[in-house]
């Protein structure tokens, strides 16, 4: 082999390949993490809300005039909604999830002030609920139109019912989550709530709390001016519904005002928008520096050709063929592309530990290293290639001329 | 002998036009990477009150569960109950203060040919506008009196009076809101603080309210908050007064303090406040109030978006690999004109008088970077506002200033110097006769 001639020769003139690996190897390093980044945003991404999302919208209704009925605009316009041709059904709620506005609540497994709760996402709703928002009823039942109340500011008792997410109770019921339905949990340190269904999943309005995934469904309107109109529609219906059902709304009452109208869809796009732009951002960065990199072994390349074009010469006057001189740079690429990718994973696992601790992120996955490794060994052989084959094509007779 | 190195220099970019092109390039786009994300932070970690900055004191009472903390490790709640905030403003212990939440209120106005539409609104207390320089177009704030007779005044930014009023001088004048009237004082001016710093419980980047209405009235009226509203203890009892006696924290309460001495006595006061009320049965965890001046606040409140951090830290690299880059052209162009140099050498030129010469010829190509990185920057945050363009505040986030200007030239000439450090260095080093002999 002649790995030690190349990296005696590679020792004689220090300096540029040293520059060459330190940029691969920092190029490694914000590689590797970006990848980690980017890997951790789109599985965040790719959660679903546990709603039928594609065929959900929602908007809200604010009622100013001193007289507003809250009951009767609720029952009204339930009434109203859920007649028209298109609509599954429909529901008031307190919000919907990824809406990043809500109401979460401390629930306990035991009563009393000094026992420790968990957190769940609130959602009020009524015996339409389930449907409207296309949950999957995994245990125990719906709720009944019995079940439902209303509740408002100058409710001292809770609504005892309630159907929590599987998560909400596999973290209440960590020994058994299968068997919540008809346990009992207590809210406000000591109101009881009898568990009567359990959902596969629906989010809470928060994609970066960590109880994300807990909710309860309580079963009451909540009586106050200001209510969200949640609606499901028959796919290909929604876009049609839309300005149907704001017009019809906002032409039955003249004490209120109907806004703010908003698609599932929409709400997704809003939640994860920063995500999505850190996912372009790092991308970009990636292949701009990935890009940078490749140019610079380009450049280093072409000078050490050109300054070795005599010995070139020599070497094929003295015997070596093309191929052996095209193997030579090559293989010099491949020695200081390895050294930088070594010290770039060295780096990158560096920088890894400390980004999880400062910004709390899960540690990247083991095999984006090798993968970056496998990349930048491309990426050098790749951008050494037409420099080194140029070197090949020197004629042995330069050898001889004086330059 | 700088006008002729500087000639030297130029010429010398003329010798090898690719090479120095390309050095420039790798220049520009480390310094646009890098500055647009500098520049981002800078707006996020900027001064959204510089003049008053330091007189402007966050008020954190620790009201909070016995069991638990408001936020780890051991923080008091970020926001104030309705009982504390009150008692603090009565107290009036401070040069002046300020109590305040944000709501909605819904504007009819007179036209019948126009909608009622809602706006966001701040229910405060008259200090507000003095306490915060909020400037004003017309009129000004209400007099403290109007707080305590609850009389129903308003003060509305410059948006809505454009609406209502057509933009026209409307002191004087009357507004609808929720079916009460109320009496406009004042219209508030282009105001933008970047942080929205004395309220950042929902985030610290919004826009101002819409409009300003008395504390007092707004609680009268039972319109309650639109931010955050944390509780830990159950209510005795169902309804609006229960809710205002509750230890929920859903308000901002700021003081204005001059000097050490000031804030000494006024932490006094406030241990002496929760002592009073632990007396009275609240307050079940130990003495823990904070002052914390406005940039004290931002820092504790952390606005700056963990990800423009990420985002920082990987610029600087990617700056380093393109000076990285830089270095090795210098390099490259160096050695190829050693023989120019072993000549001016044994000419007569001095090692400083090599090492002057290469250091102006960076430093010309460093500025020629930095006037492109200006560029790169420039659209560097266009791209930004475009990937962001679903956050509303977005487009005062990617401002840049004159500050950010020179700090890119200037930026760009230290690390064209510093890559240039070594080369030049080396050509300083280059024997004239062992060079010259092959020539």
């Amino acid at each position: 082999m002649e790995i030690g001639p190349i990296w005696r020769a590679l020792m004689r003139n220090k300096t540029a390949y040293v520059l060459i690996a330190l940029q691969i190897a920092v190029t490694m390093a914000i590689m590797v993490n970006s990848i980690a980044i980017i890997q951790e945003r789109s599985r965040l991404m790719a959660r679903p809300s546990g709603v039928d999302e594609s065929n959900i919208f929602y908007l809200s209704s604010n009622g100013f005039t001193p007289d507003f009925d809250d009951r009767a605009a609720i029952v009204e316009d339930l009434e109203a909604i859920r007649s028209l041709a298109g609509v599954v059904d429909a529901i008031s709620s307190n919000t919907v999830p990824l809406r990043n506005g809500g109401w979460s609540s401390g629930v306990q497994t035991e009563a009393g002030d000094d026992v420790d709760g968990t957190g769940v996402a609130i959602y009020f709703i009524d015996e339409h609920g389930v449907d409207t928002f296309g949950l999957n009823l995994i245990a125990g039942r719906n709720f009944e139109p019995t079940d439902v109340e209303w509740y408002s500011q100058s409710s001292t008792r809770w609504p005892p019912a309630g159907i929590i997410s599987q998560d909400a109770a596999s973290t209440l019921y960590p020994d058994a989550p299968n068997d919540a339905v008809g346990k009992t949990i207590y809210i406000s340190n000591d109101q009881p709530v009898r568990i009567v269904g359990v959902v596969e999943r629906m989010q809470a309005a928060w994609k970066d709390w960590e109880g994300v995934e807990r909710s309860m469904l309580v079963p009451a309107f909540l009586e106050d001016s200001f209510t969200w109109y949640v609606i499901r529609t028959e796919p290909g219906y929604r876009d049609r519904l839309m300005p149907q059902v704001e017009q019809m709304l906002a032409e039955s009452n003249d004490g209120r005002i109907i806004s703010e109208m908003t698609t599932m869809t929409e709400t997704r796009h809003k939640s994860y928008h920063e995500d999505a732009a850190m996912i372009k951002l790092l991308v970009f960065i990636v292949s701009l520096l990935t890009a940078i990199t490749g140019l610079g072994i380009v450049g280093l390349a072409s000078f050490s050709v050109a300054r070795r074009t005599r010995q070139i010469g020599t070497r094929r006057a003295l015997g070596a063929s093309r191929p052996a001189i095209l193997r030579y740079f090559m293989l010099e690429n491949f020695m200081v592309s390895s050294v930088g990718i070594f010290a770039g994973g060295l780096l990158a696992v560096a920088m890894n530990i400390w980004m999880v601790q400062t910004f709390e992120l899960t540690p990247m996955a083991w095999y984006i290293i090798p993968a970056a490794m496998l990349i930048l060994w491309v990426v050098g052989q790749a951008a050494v290639y037409g420099p080194a084959r140029r070197a090949s094509l020197v004629p042995p007779a330069v050898a001889t001329r004086s330059v | 002998m700088i006008r002729y190195y500087v000639k030297l220099g130029l010429l010398g970019i003329r010798q090898n036009p690719v090479l120095s092109a390309l050095m420039v390039a790798a220049i520009a786009v480390g310094i646009g990477a890098c500055m647009t994300i500098i520049n981002i932070d800078y707006v996020m970690s900027g001064n959204p009150i510089p003049q008053r900055s330091d007189v402007l004191y966050h008020v954190q009472l620790d009201s909070w569960d016995p069991n638990e903390p408001a936020n780890e490790p051991n923080e008091p709640p970020d926001q104030v109950t309705w009982l504390d905030g009150t008692a603090l403003l009565e107290a009036a212990k401070g040069r002046r203060q300020v109590l305040s939440y944000r709501s909605s209120r819904v504007v009819q106005p007179a036209d019948p040919e126009l909608r009622p539409f809602e706006v966001s609104a701040r229910s405060t207390t008259a200090d507000f506008f003095p306490m915060f320089d909020v400037p004003f177009l017309y009129g000004r704030g209400w007099d403290k009196s109007a707080d305590d007779t609850l009389e129903q005044v308003v003060v509305l930014g410059k948006e809505i009076n454009e609406r209502i009023f057509g933009g026209e001088d409307s002191v004087g004048r009357t507004l609808m809101m929720n079916g009460d009237v109320f009496r406009v004082t004042g219209v508030v001016d282009e105001w933008a603080p970047i942080p929205t710093f004395y309220d950042v419980s929902t985030g610290p980047f919004n826009e101002v309210e819409e409009v300003y209405f008395p504390f007092s009235v707004s609680v009268a009226r039972e319109v309650g908050g639109n931010g955050n509203t944390n509780c830990w203890k159950p209510r005795d009892e169902a309804g609006w007064n229960s809710f205002l006696n509750s230890e929920c924290v859903w308000m901002q309460f700021w003081v204005e303090l001059h000097g050490a001495d000031e804030k000494e006595d006024y932490m006094a006061f406030l241990d002496a406040y929760v002592e009073s009320q632990k007396a009275l049965g609240r307050f079940p965890r130990p003495l823990n109030n904070r002052l914390n001046d406005v940039m004290e606040w931002m820092a504790d409140q952390e606005v700056v978006a963990d990800d423009v951090q990420v985002l920082l830290g990987l610029a600087i690299l990617f700056l380093i690999v393109c000076l990285l880059n830089t270095i090795g052209l210098l390099l490259a162009k160096i050695m190829r004109r050693s023989g120019d140099i072993s000549l001016r050498r044994a000419l007569g030129a001095s090692q400083s008088a090599i090492f002057s010469q290469y250091i102006v010829e960076a430093g010309v190509i460093g500025l020629g970077g930095g006037i492109i990185g200006i560029g790169l920057t420039w659209l560097g945050l266009k791209g930004i506002e475009i990937l962001y363009s679903e956050m509303e505040f977005i487009e005062n986030l990617v401002r840049m200033d004159w500050v950010m200007i020179l700090a890119a030239i200037a930026l760009a000439i230290v690390s064209a110097l510093g890559a240039a450090l070594y080369p030049t260095w080396r050509a300083c080093r280059i024997h004239p006769a062992a060079q010259l002999k092959t020539l």
